[in-house]
C-alpha cells in the first residue's frame, strides 16, 4: 500500500486545521450557509435528511487493517455503530455531528486517510477495480497511476470549482471491473506492440439523468502524458462546460454538444501547449510510487491443496461459497475472497457494523497481508488468501454474517442509501432491496439462476448505478408518492450497456411480484445455462413486458 | 477600489482605496481617474484613442485569447467571479500568465472571499478585491493556503514530484 511521506502527511493535517477553522467560523456565523456549503462538500460533508453525513475517501478502494479499525472506531464513537460502503469505493457515516467533524478528520489523518474531494464540483476519488494487483487477468497494475492521479487532483487550485463533479476511473485487466465507460474520464492501461505502457482514454461517460457511455478520445497515450492530458481535458471542460443548469453541466453534455471529434480537437490543441512541460511524468516518480505496490512476500505454495479439495468435495455450502465468492489470483495457491455485505434482510447493502469492520481487519492480518479492498458493488475483498485458509475464513465470515454465498447473484443488490437517509432521493431503496431479498432467499435457487445484477437508485442521480444493472430499479416521485421504474438489459464491463425501461412504474408493494415475474420469464426463455442478460438481449423486452403487464394485478407470489 | 489585498514583491499589502474604479457598465462621459473597463469597452476606447492607462475586466465568458495583441497597452487585468463557485476565472488566470505571458497586475474581482484566496494566488492573481461586505484583514488569513501543492500552478510550475 502507498505510505504517506512528510508532504502527504503535512497536507492532510493542514487540511484538518483549515477545516476546523472553517467549521468554527460557520458555527460562529462568520460564514454563511452558502459560503460554507462548497467548503464542507469538498471535505466530504453532506447535510442529509436527519443529520450530517461524512463520506471518507478510500483511494482506489484500498484499506489497511489499521485504517479499517479507525473506521470502526469512528462508527462506534461518532456514529451509531455502523458505516455504509458506497459504489465509489468510499465509506459514509450517516449520523454525524458537525462540531465533531474536525476531530474525526484528525483521527483519519493519523492513519493516512481523509475526506478531501469526496463531494463537490471537483475531481472525486479516483477509482479502479477491487482486484488490482492480484487479479489473474490483469495486464498491468493500475494502482501506481491511480495514486499519482489522486495526488495531482487533490486541491489542484485550477479545478476546484468545475461546472459539476468529475469522476475518473482506471483499469487494466481483460475484464473491466471498474466500469470505466461510465466515468467522466475512463482510462484503460495496457502495453502497446512495442511493450510501452500506454493509455486508452475515454471521455464523457456517466449515469445520472442522461446516461451515456464514454467515447474514446485517445488511443496509445504514453503514460508519461497522463497528467498533462487529463489537465487538458479538465481545462477545456472548466472553460466551456455549461454552468447554467446543473443537469446539463457534466462533461458528457459538452462532449455531446461539440461532438467527440470537435471536443478531441480542443483537447489536443490545449494539450500541445503543455504536453512536454514539467507535468510530464518521470520514470523516477513512477518507480517511487510503484514501489509501494510491490507484491507482498507470497509463500511459495507447493501442493497444499489436499485439505482444501477435501472440504470442497465434502461441504456443499462451502463449495457454493467458493463458487461465487472466491476469485482467481495471479499467484498459485492464493485466491481473493469477496465478503458479501448483503446477507439479506438483516442489513442494508453496503452496511457494516463496527464489530464486523474489526473482524475484517483481523482476518486481513490473519489470512493476508493486512490489506482490504472495497468493491464498487459495495462488498469487501481480502485480496491475498491462501487456498488452504479458505475454509477457516469462510466459517469465521459466516459467524459474522459476511459469508453469504451470493456474490454476483440476484440478492447481491447494489443500492444507494435512498430516501431513508438521502435528501436528494425521490424514494426509498433499502426496503425495496429487503423485500426482494426476502422473496429470493433460497441460495440453491439463486445459484441456479446464475449471474444476475440488480441495482437500485433512489433517484435519477443514479448512485445505485441502476442503468447498468441487468435489472435496474429507479425510484421516482409521482405526485408525492414513491414509485419504481424497472429497466432490463443493463450491463457493466467491456460490454457495457444501458438498460431499457420496460414500462410504467410500480408501487413498492408490487416490486417483489414484478421481479418474480421477470425471473419466471427468464427461466421460461433461458437456453441451457444462459445468463440472464444474454436471454434479455436475445429475446428482447417483449416477453418480459407481457408477463409483467399482461395480467395485472396478480396475487403476490414468492414461490421458489 | 476598496478592500484590496495586493502582493507587492511577495509581500501582501492591504489597500483601503487604491485609486482604481471598476466600471461594471460604461456610461458616457467616463469618470476621471484610473478605470477598469469591460473588455469590449476597453477595446473600443483603445481603438479610438490609445491611452494605455486603463485597465480592463474579463467576465467568465470572455475569451482571453482576444487580448493577445493588446497586452502591451493594458495597465491592469481584472477577472470577475460573479459567484465564487464559478471556477472559470482560475483557468483564465492560468492561461493569461502561462500562455499569454501577462506580467502585469492580475486582480480578482466580484465574489472574492477568504477561503478561495490561496487558490487564486496559485493561479496567478496578485491582487484581490475582497467582497466589500467582508473584512479584508480577515481575508488576508486565507492567502497563504496550505504548504503542500501536489500539482503545479503559476507560482510553482514544477509539480511536487519534481521537487520531492
Amino acid at each position: 500500500m502507498y505510505q504517506y511521506d512528510e508532504y502527504d502527511r503535512a497536507l492532510v493535517f493542514e487540511r484538518v486545521a483549515q477545516f476546523r477553522d472553517q467549521v468554527q467560523r460557520f458555527m460562529g456565523g462568520e460564514l454563511s450557509e452558502e459560503e460554507f456549503l462548497p467548503l464542507r462538500l469538498q471535505n466530504g460533508l453532506y447535510l442529509q435528511k436527519h443529520a450530517y453525513m461524512l463520506r471518507v475517501a478510500i483511494p482506489y478502494g484500498t484499506l489497511g487493517a489499521r485504517q479499517m479499525r479507525t473506521l470502526a472506531m469512528i462508527a462506534r464513537e461518532y456514529d451509531r455503530g455502523y458505516g455504509h460502503f458506497t459504489t465509489r469505493q468510499n465509506i459514509q457515516f450517516n449520523w454525524i455531528e458537525l462540531a465533531q467533524v474536525p476531530d474525526i478528520l484528525q483521527r483519519l489523518a493519523e492513519v493516512e486517510m481523509h475526506a478531501i474531494q469526496t463531494s463537490g464540483n471537483c475531481v472525486r476519488n479516483i477509482t479502479t477495480e477491487a482486484f488490482a494487483g492480484v487479479a489473474a487477468d490483469e495486464l498491468l497494475d493500475p494502482r501506481p497511476l491511480a495514486e499519482i492521479l489522486r495526488q495531482w487532483s487533490t486541491i489542484n487550485p485550477e479545478f476546484l470549482f468545475l461546472p459539476r463533479k468529475f469522476k475518473i476511473a482506471i483499469c487494466s485487466a481483460r475484464e473491466d471491473r471498474a466500469a470505466i465507460m461510465m466515468h467522466d474520464i475512463g482510462l484503460y492501461l495496457y502495453r502497446d506492440a512495442q511493450g510501452q505502457m500506454c493509455l486508452r482514454v475515454m471521455v464523457g461517460g456517466g449515469l445520472g439523468r442522461t446516461p451515456i457511455l464514454g467515447l474514446q478520445i485517445r488511443e496509445g497515450l504514453p503514460w508519461q502524458h497522463l497528467l498533462s492530458y487529463v489537465e487538458a481535458i479538465l481545462r477545456v471542460y472548466n472553460r466551456h462546460g455549461r454552468r447554467d443548469n446543473k443537469y446539463k453541466a457534466r462533461i458528457k453534455i459538452l462532449v455531446k454538444a461539440l461532438g467527440i471529434d470537435a471536443f478531441a480537437r480542443e483537447v489536443e490543441q490545449e494539450w500541445q501547449h503543455i504536453k512536454d512541460g514539467p507535468a510530464q511524468l518521470t520514470e523516477d516518480e513512477f518507480q517511487r510510487v510503484a514501489a509501494a505496490f510491490e507484491p507482498p512476500a507470497y509463500a511459495s505454495v507447493v501442493d497444499e491443496a489436499l485439505a482444501y479439495e477435501t472440504h470442497l468435495a465434502q461441504d456443499h455450502a462451502f463449495a457454493r461459497w467458493v463458487a461465487c465468492c472466491v476469485k482467481p489470483h495471479k499467484v498459485p495457491g492464493y485466491a481473493s475472497v469477496v465478503l458479501s455485505t448483503k446477507p439479506g434482510e438483516a442489513s442494508p447493502p453496503g452496511d457494516l457494523t463496527a464489530a464486523q469492520m474489526e473482524a475484517v481487519a483481523d482476518w486481513s492480518e490473519q489470512f493476508g497481508f493486512g490489506e482490504i479492498r472495497i468493491a464498487h458493488e459495495q462488498n469487501l475483498i481480502l485480496p491475498d488468501v491462501r487456498k488452504q485458509d479458505l475454509h477457516a475464513l469462510w466459517r469465521l465470515a459466516c459467524e459474522r454474517d459476511l459469508g453469504t454465498a451470493n456474490i454476483g447473484l440476484l440478492t447481491d443488490i447494489i443500492a444507494c442509501p435512498g430516501g431513508d437517509f438521502c435528501a436528494l432521493a425521490n424514494a426509498k431503496s433499502i426496503p425495496i432491496a429487503q423485500s426482494i431479498q426476502r422473496c429470493f432467499d433460497d441460495l440453491d435457487y439463486l445459484h441456479d439462476l446464475g449471474e444476475l445484477s440488480l441495482n437500485i437508485s433512489g433517484c435519477i442521480n443514479a448512485c445505485g448505478h441502476h442503468h447498468i444493472g441487468n435489472i435496474g430499479i429507479l425510484g421516482v416521485d409521482k405526485n408525492g408518492s414513491e414509485w419504481y421504474q424497472i429497466t432490463l438489459g443493463g450491463a457493466q464491463g467491456k460490454h457495457s450497456t444501458l438498460g431499457k425501461v420496460i414500462g410504467p412504474s410500480f408501487s413498492a408493494a408490487e416490486i417483489p411480484r414484478v421481479i418474480e415475474q421477470i425471473i419466471a420469464t427468464y427461466c421460461a426463455y433461458r437456453e441451457l445455462d444462459e445468463p440472464f442478460v444474454d436471454t434479455v438481449r436475445r429475446v428482447g423486452l417483449e416477453p418480459f413486458k407481457e408477463r409483467v403487464y399482461g395480467k395485472r394485478p396478480e396475487a403476490l407470489i414468492c414461490v421458489m | 477600489m476598496r478592500n484590496v489585498i495586493a502582493l507587492r514583491n511577495g509581500e501582501a499589502q492591504l489597500l483601503a482605496d487604491d485609486g482604481w474604479q471598476l466600471l461594471r457598465h460604461v456610461e458616457q462621459p467616463l469618470p476621471e481617474g484610473l478605470l477598469i473597463l469591460p473588455l469590449a469597452d476597453w477595446l473600443d476606447r483603445e481603438a479610438q484613442q490609445p491611452a494605455g492607462r486603463d485597465g480592463l475586466w474579463l467576465g467568465p465568458d470572455d475569451e482571453i485569447e482576444a487580448l493577445e495583441p493588446w497586452l502591451a497597452q493594458v495597465a491592469l487585468i481584472a477577472i470577475d467571479f460573479p459567484s465564487f463557485r464559478d471556477g472559470r476565472g482560475y483557468s483564465q488566470a492560468y492561461l493569461l500568465r502561462t500562455r499569454l505571458g501577462w506580467q502585469g497586475e492580475l486582480r480578482a474581482v466580484g465574489d472574492v472571499l477568504r477561503d478561495q484566496l490561496s487558490h487564486m494566488r496559485q493561479c496567478g492573481f496578485d491582487s484581490f478585491a475582497v467582497r466589500e461586505d467582508k473584512c479584508a484583514e480577515d481575508a488576508l488569513k486565507g492567502l497563504a493556503g496550505m504548504s503542500v501543492l501536489y500539482g503545479r500552478s503559476v507560482i510553482e510550475p514544477r509539480p511536487l514530484f519534481r521537487r520531492r
